[in-house]
């Protein structure tokens, strides 16, 4: 049902933790199904330096919160912005159609945080 | 730790008995006849099929003439209900049964629900049973068939069947004859005593795989002097209540299976309390914040539900999975479903509870250091998944749990 990928990061997710004084903090919950996942992001010269990510739900929800804090890190908050849940799914390799919802919620968070370090 | 494959899964599917496969591989090779041929090699496939009724019969306590070869579970239940209203309807179009049968039941509802008939849904207590007076209160003259399961699939928690009995046969002592009680008892034959003259039912819908035979053979009671239509037409097999030619390996194979369930009877469901018991303890003592869903003392020896707080049923299941351990999960879109356990749900356990939900079942075959490798990885897996909460939520599944 799910791609090795996503699996790898339900037994080894990346980035797990809560940035202490973070530039952005994406904080996003699915109302339908509760999937929950908490985004910091530490931002130097307009570039994301550092991800950290907190995640309750189903092993895609996990997956995606895991390796956008991966696809994210290293890049600059423009480039971040531009990260579309279709960049995502293509990472993870596949998410099943009734868990597409899963990647929309990382991207939420992610688009969250920047948000919230523009203020 | 070592890498083993550890199956939980036994009320889902059952690995084949040796014993089983042995017995019936004559059947697909030199004794192949179809059992309805005059000839020899169809004697010899009868005469099969005649014993392995004979041994369906006896581990439920029935005759013989009483047991009718299907292809499973929901063939057995969709013959029960539909047999029954499609005889009976003329009495009345009202069903009764409860909110957490098994699809096979309730879809059959639903499809009657569909052409008119009347259908009550009874409702369930935290704990998974049905109240007797709610059953009581839902027979009206209408009704003409209840339709109880005997051990739910998802908790394992009983149904008190004997004293729904004793309401139908107090009814039917008021003139109310037509009425009719069917019990789905595909959890629990092989798992508890299971004896149709003690429970007074009328009919009772068993199934191969669950306990050790291959799927795609079952069998339904229907108690002498029961009127039934069927649901197919073709010839007189199976007393002209299910035709089509005799699956003479998978008979074979059901019948080994039900000699074997009832010759080791006690041996296996002292070993599987004993383990399930044992699982439970070690969880519940080693892992903070889970409760057991379910009567703990109305229960089939192998099964239990659990709920772990703050975590994810099917994340638990994968993550289990990835190290050799299948079980099964309640929680919202595993198995491509988007609804959560309707069992769960029905006994008003919280969404929180519901999600994070993981079912055991074991067999007769499971062991001990089975068990102890799966709440090693368990243990290991629940604490990765939980420190991944955010740290408010790790206070708020702590207080849910409690509560």
């Amino acid at each position: 049902m799910y791609s090795q990928t996503v699996a790898e990061h339900i037994a080894n997710p990346r980035n797990v933790g809560e940035i202490a004084s973070p530039s952005g903090k994406g904080d996003v919950t699915n109302e339908a199904c509760l999937d929950r996942i908490l985004l910091t992001i530490k931002i130097e010269d307009t570039k994301i330096i550092d991800a950290k990510v907190k995640a309750r739900g189903c092993p895609p929800t996990i997956a995606a919160a895991s390796m956008l804090t991966q696809l994210i890190i290293g890049k600059s908050v423009i480039e971040a912005e531009d990260l579309t849940r279709n960049d995502l799914e293509l990472a993870l390799e596949f998410l099943p159609s009734t868990k597409k919802h899963c990647s929309l919620l990382a991207i939420d968070a992610l688009r969250t945080a920047i948000e919230n370090s523009q203020r | 730790m070592t890498e083993m494959k550890v199956y939980l899964d036994n009320s889902a599917t059952t690995p084949v008995a040796k014993e089983v496969i042995e017995a019936m591989l004559p059947y697909l090779a030199e004794d192949f006849g179809n059992a309805q041929s005059v000839h020899a090699f169809g004697q010899r496939a009868k005469s099969a099929v005649e014993q392995a009724r004979r041994e369906v019969a006896a581990l439920i306590n029935a005759q013989a003439a009483e047991i009718i070869f299907v292809s499973g579970g929901t063939e057995a239940d969709n013959l029960a209900i539909r047999g029954i209203v499609e005889a009976h309807q003329d009495k009345g179009k009202h069903i009764i049964t409860t909110r957490i049968e098994h699809p096979a039941v309730l879809a059959t509802c639903e499809a009657l629900a569909q052409r008119g008939f009347q259908v009550t849904y009874l409702p369930v207590s935290r704990d998974g049973l049905i109240n007797l007076e709610d059953v009581r209160a839902a027979i009206t003259d209408e009704t003409i068939l209840i339709s109880v399961m005997h051990a739910n699939n998802e908790t394992g928690v009983i149904q008190p069947l004997e004293a729904i009995a004793a309401i139908v046969n107090q009814r039917r002592a008021q003139g109310h004859g037509h009425l009719h009680f069917h019990t789905d008892a595909v959890q629990a034959v092989g798992k508890i005593t299971v004896d149709v003259a003690q429970l007074g039912v009328d009919l009772l819908s068993l199934s191969g795989h669950k306990l050790h035979a291959p799927k795609g053979v079952g069998a339904l009671f229907i108690k002498k002097g029961v009127r039934l239509a069927k649901l197919f037409y073709g010839g007189h097999h199976e007393r002209d209540k299910r035709p089509g030619t005799e699956n003479v390996p998978g008979i074979v194979a059901l019948g080994k299976a039900c000699e074997l369930a009832r010759r080791e009877f006690g041996e296996r469901t002292a070993r599987m309390r004993e383990l399930r018991d044992y699982l439970e303890q070690r969880i519940l003592n080693e892992i903070p914040d889970v409760q057991i869903n379910g009567d703990r003392e109305h229960r089939v020896p192998n099964i239990c539900n659990l709920s772990f707080a703050g975590v994810d049923g099917e994340s638990l299941l994968i993550a289990l999975d990835l190290q050799g351990i299948a079980v099964s999960t309640g929680s919202a879109c595993s198995s491509g479903s988007l609804e959560p356990s309707h069992v769960l749900t029905a006994m008003q356990l919280k969404r929180e509870e519901v999600r994070g939900s993981l079912r055991f079942s074991l067999s007769a075959y499971t062991t001990r250091e089975e068990i102890d490798y799966a709440v090693e990885a368990l243990r290991e897996i629940t604490a990765r998944l939980r420190a991944m909460l955010p740290s408010d939520e790790v206070e708020a599944s702590r207080v849910s749990s409690q509560a």
